[in-house]
């Protein structure tokens, strides 16, 4: 009998996100529209798991994507750095009626607190955000000649991440900025679901240019042609 | 009294930013300053979301949604330029490895408070972004701003009244009326437009402010 390969391919995003659970931590990548996993983020809409923590640079643009995900009552809490937004209308009406909670953090100690998460770092210090109100209530300590604040990693269930192109041993390489969260969001995931431009064959992606190793993804989706520029 | 108008603010701020800088141009306002920067002086801009090396707008028709600045405004790459993680980003941001960030600000305090994020009011929504990582992690953080409120008020004050980005981390002040530096002994006014006279921007700003020698 053939040894079975490894294959990290999936046939649909519906069965690629079919075991998330009510109140799953997931990390949704993007900024903006760069790297917004749009595919994935309907077919968790479609999934209908409930009491979703969700970790993103923003809380959602116009009606769709993560904004479309809010409105539908499914978001429990949301860590960001940038939730208004002159279109963010679905999450500052959650807001303010009480339905959403928000851990407002700094961009960098967002992407940090990700990294240290993938990383196995149990805290950091940093002088970011020292002596402002998102310090409150943190351990400082004075290191040297400045001031830092303790901020602890963000861990996730799931990372919903968008990549250029993956072979079946999950390492991706991303087009310009739509990078921006992927790489560490998918170090910081028990489980990393991807979908991807286009899937090549092992040995096809340059190994000095390949951008997330395959050991940080298990679930790839190619985005089907016809969807593509929807996705 | 001749104010600068936005424009020309941003062209008074190229003109400090030297050969060789890496910087970061802050949302608004300080965006205005990548048109003014010398041509044929080599200055690499930094974004938030990943990008060193950012060049002009591109050609309508030619945006493309997965290259876009913190602004989210389509960009393009200038040859040389790289692409990076977020983690990455803000390494060089909080690392200290960016010589400039030119950030708009609501006030400036006379220790060199920033405040520019969050009006503190009960019904606004907060957002920060990257500002409190530029305004900590930059080697030099350049503030631009009108110098009074629509209401007359100085934006330059005792003590900032709206929550702090960053505390004792300005080093220069660009207004419409003035160029002032941020120094440990207080504010040296280094520049005024013309027409203006040093006790009439004393007067306007209501903080106290020193003359430098070399000082218009």
């Amino acid at each position: 009998m053939a040894a079975r390969m490894i294959d990290k391919f999936f046939a649909s995003a519906e069965a690629a996100l079919a075991d998330i659970p009510d109140g799953a931590t997931i990390m949704i990548g993007g900024f903006g529209n760069a790297g917004m996993p749009a595919m994935l983020i309907d077919a968790l809409i479609a999934q209908a798991a409930r009491g979703l923590t969700i970790v993103n640079n923003n809380a959602g643009n116009a009606d769709s994507g993560l904004a479309a995900l809010i409105a539908a009552k499914r978001v429990r809490k949301i860590l960001c750095s940038f939730p208004r937004q002159a279109d963010s209308w679905h999450f500052d009406k959650a807001y303010r009626a009480g339905e959403i909670e928000l851990e407002l953090v700094p961009q960098g100690t967002l992407a940090e607190r990700i990294r240290a998460a993938g990383a196995g770092i149990g805290a950091f210090f940093t002088p970011t955000a020292f002596g402002t109100l998102l310090a409150k209530g943190k351990e400082t300590r004075r290191i040297g000649e400045r001031d830092y604040v303790l901020e602890h990693p963000i861990h996730a269930d799931y990372a919903l991440i968008k990549a250029d192109r993956a072979d079946r041993w999950g390492n991706l390489v991303y087009r310009k900025t739509a990078r921006n969260f992927a790489p560490i969001m998918a170090m910081a995931a028990k489980c990393t679901v991807v979908q991807v431009r286009e899937t090549v064959e092992l040995g096809a992606l340059d190994p000095e240019a390949v951008v997330t190793p395959g050991i940080f993804v298990q679930r790839i989706i190619k985005i089907a042609p016809s969807l593509r520029k929807a996705a | 009294m001749k104010k600068l108008d936005r424009s020309q603010m941003a062209a008074r701020v190229a003109r400090d930013i030297p050969e060789g800088s890496y910087v970061n141009l802050g949302i608004g306002l300080p965006t205005l300053v990548a048109d003014h920067l010398p041509k044929g002086r080599e200055i690499i801009l930094h974004s938030e979301n990943g990008v060193l090396g950012i060049g002009p707008k591109p050609a309508p028709g030619e945006e493309d949604e997965d290259l876009i600045n913190a602004g989210k405004e389509p960009v393009t790459l200038l040859a040389g330029g790289a692409y990076f993680h977020h983690a990455d980003s803000f390494a060089m941001i909080r690392g200290m490895h960016l010589d400039f960030a030119v950030l708009g600000a609501f006030q400036v305090s006379v220790a060199g408070d920033l405040a520019n994020w969050h009006t503190g009011g009960a019904d606004a929504i907060p957002a920060v972004g990257g500002a409190m990582d530029l305004a900590t992690g930059a080697k030099k953080v350049l503030v631009m701003m009108e110098h009074l409120t629509k209401k007359g008020e100085s934006k330059i004050v005792e003590r900032c009244s709206y929550p702090l980005t960053g505390a004792r981390c300005v080093n220069r002040i660009y207004t419409d009326l003035a160029v002032i530096d941020v120094k440990p002994d207080g504010l040296h006014v280094v520049e005024m437009v013309d027409g203006l006279s040093f006790e009439e921007l004393q007067r306007l700003s209501g903080v106290p402010l020193r003359r430098l020698a070399t000082a218009a």
